[in-house]
């Protein structure tokens, strides 16, 4: 059997039914191979959108996501995409082709060092050097993507190791010394956490991006409803807990909702769930936290103090981790009042800030908009979003309510990763309706995945307010730099109606609430990708904001 | 601290990648082969407080190639550097100065010609650093020091 064939039958036992991909010169082996896949093969316009469409797949599935790209600059173009998964703990394989090994270190035409600069990005890389290394290879860099603190892991392999025959064996299991993803929480800590928590006046559960990747949804809800806690998420957290829940706060940090952001400082004890206290959601790292006691559990054990010292540290997977805390607090058997002043206090402020908070002045708006967007969509629709204000604005005022329903590029924050995702996340289930709340620069860096959308029939919804502005850059200038304004206009170009046609999909501009319900409704029914564009006043800022370097106590509710 | 890593190629590209990517301050970094065939090891020395040193620890342990991290009490640990010095000595006074601190110092004479000779000193880095403070004024004409090497006293590590 040859390398190839080893390599597309080891991702069929992996149980893989999609590879996102393009073709070159390096991985012409692996493509003919693909032909007799037994699964599908979506081939995309440009690399990057491979590895957010197999990121995509796999925050919904929770499962590997496989990309494939060729050598050089097929392999630097989902560099963008591997990093962002990364960041946010994606359990992405991509694999790629290399130059044959006797070229290899030569410069040869399109020869790059692809594992030296995919490193920092990756939780592991492999470069298998036989044809009969592979099927192990395959299985390892599964294994270790999807296991532990999920992450992207890398396969380049060398042209000539993708066409030479060898016996193949197909290990069931497989062991890699040196890594040991399953840990459970040491029970000494579990019992220092529950004394903490059972004394604490007003604890708060931050709930971060460690819950969806744990699918530790119920195992919060039991937590949050037993010891009666307000529930706060980080922005990866976003969705960890439903949104319109009577303990829920949303999420905090730079555009964090404003109850939140304020009731995090008000808070005695923290439990922080599968966080890892990033500056965008804490601000300063000195100044959060003081004369709180703070719970952290993750799986990393990396994570625990790095950013932040932490009274008790539980390292584990954060399901079972909840489990066995839950199990523990209930023995107290104490019974928690809904009525506390803690609890009161929730619902005091998130009534002083919905009356503080006041409306940007126009006809449509990018919180009216989206509120309508949720109005009109089926609780289990699946979420994604670009980056920028569209970001952010749906990050304020869009409501999860299926858990794990919601993803964005929230650690790294890669323009262009929303619309491709959506279409990985389709891919992922094609039975739930997908929209990527976008905006014009984000949407513009990624939308030739409009052919992939249309031609794969994996229609999404690009939810598109479109201020023709680099919007969030023009934010900062405004906020920053007394309105000089620089690089930031798009000058109406082009017109994202003819664009979604020219790719045969569906083009619909909205500009009245009325219009933009018809155009939601219309969306969900069709059978091609739709883009709605949606003109947003280029004046619009998102509130509240925490700017950066500042800490949470300095947030700016409004302009 | 001591790390078992396995012994292939990229292994040492992996940790020093992560060194400097999180900005971390290593004064030294050996790497050799172990009684084990597949697994080589790493001694680092680094001068970090202690908050600085539990995340380099954290990190290295992180990386999959990393099979076991251990920091040294320099207490209950042996470690070893080595150094060649070659100190300018061309008159008579000043090379036999050289070749009697060499006895002092337990060093080993491997190179002498007209102008220089070459001293091989084995020892903690402080006892190397009191060899070249000593000889300095001579001329250092080169210097190339090992870095440290380490093992836990006792015992047989699991």
């Amino acid at each position: 059997m040859t390398g190839s064939k080893a390599l597309i039958q080891a991702l069929e036992k992996e149980g893989v039914d999609v590879v996102f991909g393009l073709p070159g010169g390096a991985n012409l082996p692996i493509y003919d191979a693909l032909v007799d896949a037994n699964f599908r093969h979506i081939l995309v316009r440009h690399e990057q959108s491979a590895a957010h469409m197999a990121d995509g797949y796999a925050r919904i599935k929770r499962k590997a996501g496989v990309c494939f790209a060729t050598s050089g600059p097929g392999a630097t173009n989902i560099i963008t995409g591997i990093a962002t998964a990364y960041a946010d703990s994606s359990p992405v394989v991509a694999v790629t082709g290399q130059v044959p090994l006797a070229m290899i270190g030569k410069d040869a035409f399109q020869e790059t060092d692809i594992i030296g600069v995919a490193n920092p990005c990756t939780k592991y890389s492999f470069q298998p050097r036989a044809a009969a290394e592979i099927p192990e290879v395959v299985k390892k860099a599964v294994y270790i993507a999807e296991s532990g603190r999920p992450g992207p892991v890398l396969v380049d392999i060398p042209k000539d190791v993708q066409q030479a025959t060898a016996d193949m064996k197909f290990p069931d299991l497989i062991k890699v010394r040196g890594y040991n993803p399953n840990v459970e929480a040491d029970l000494s800590e579990m019992a220092r956490a529950v004394e903490l928590l059972f004394n604490a006046e007003r604890p708060i559960i931050m709930a971060g991006g460690g819950v969806i990747l744990s699918g530790a949804f119920s195992e919060l809800q039991a937590l949050a409803e037993l010891v009666k806690i307000p529930v706060v998420t980080t922005f990866k957290g976003k969705g960890a807990f439903p949104e319109n829940h009577p303990l829920a706060m949303g999420p905090i940090g730079m555009h964090g909702h404003a109850e939140a952001n304020k009731i995090i400082l008000e808070a005695d004890c923290i439990v922080a769930v599968g966080a890892r206290f990033s500056d965008r959601s804490v601000g300063k790292f000195d100044e959060f936290g003081k004369g709180m006691s703070i719970i952290h559990m993750d799986i990393d054990p990396a994570e625990i103090g790095k950013n932040k010292s932490v009274d008790v540290a539980l390292v584990g997977d954060v399901k079972s981790s909840l489990r066995t805390l839950v199990k523990m607090f209930s023995k107290k058997m104490i019974k928690r009042d809904s009525d506390s002043p803690w609890l009161k206090r929730r619902k005091e402020l998130i009534q002083y800030y919905a009356e503080t908070l006041k409306d940007y002045p126009r006809e449509i708006t990018a919180k009216k908009s989206l509120k309508k967007l949720r109005e009109l969509l089926p609780a289990n629709a699946i979420v994604t979003t670009e980056v920028g204000q569209c970001q952010m604005w749906a990050s304020l005022h869009f409501d999860v309510i299926a858990p794990g329903t919601f993803f964005s590029s929230t650690g790294l924050g890669t323009m262009g990763f929303g619309f491709p995702a959506s279409i990985g996340a389709k891919a992922a289930r094609p039975d739930f309706p997908v929209v990527d709340i976008a905006g014009d620069g984000s949407f513009n860096m990624t939308e030739n995945s409009l052919a992939v959308s249309v031609l794969d029939k994996l229609p999404v919804i690009v939810f598109l307010m479109n201020n023709y502005m680099l919007g969030m850059v023009a934010q900062w200038q405004r906020t920053f730099y007394n309105r000089r304004y620089s690089g930031v206009h798009q000058h109406r170009c082009p017109d994202y109606v003819k664009i979604a046609d020219a790719y045969g999909a569906q083009g619909i501009r909205a500009e009245s609430m009325h219009e933009l319900e018809k155009a939601i409704k219309g969306a969900l029914k069709s059978d091609v990708a739709t883009v709605i564009d949606i003109p947003i006043d280029p004046e619009e800022d998102v509130y509240p904001f925490v700017a950066p370097g500042t800490g949470l106590k300095d947030m700016i509710v409004g302009a | 601290m001591s790390a078992l890593v396995e012994n292939k190629p990229g292994v040492l590209f992996r940790v020093t990648n992560l060194f400097r990517a999180r900005s971390f301050n290593i004064e030294s970094i050996t790497v050799g082969s172990t009684e084990q065939q597949d697994l080589s090891r790493m001694t680092i020395t680094t001068n970090s407080d202690e908050k600085t040193l539990d995340q380099l620890v954290k990190q290295l342990r992180k990386l999959i190639d990393v099979i076991e991290v251990k920091v040294l009490d320099t207490d209950k640990t042996v470690y070893r550097e080595l150094a060649l010095v070659k100190i300018k000595a061309v008159d008579p006074t000043t090379r036999s100065e050289i070749v009697n601190y060499s006895t002092i110092f337990r060093g080993n004479i491997l190179d002498i010609d007209k102008e220089t000779i070459t001293v091989e000193i084995t020892g903690t880095p402080d006892k190397i650093d009191a060899f070249k403070n000593l000889v300095e004024h001579y001329g250092i004409a080169q210097l190339s020091r090992t870095g440290v090497s380490a093992l836990p006293r006792g015992g047989v590590e699991s």
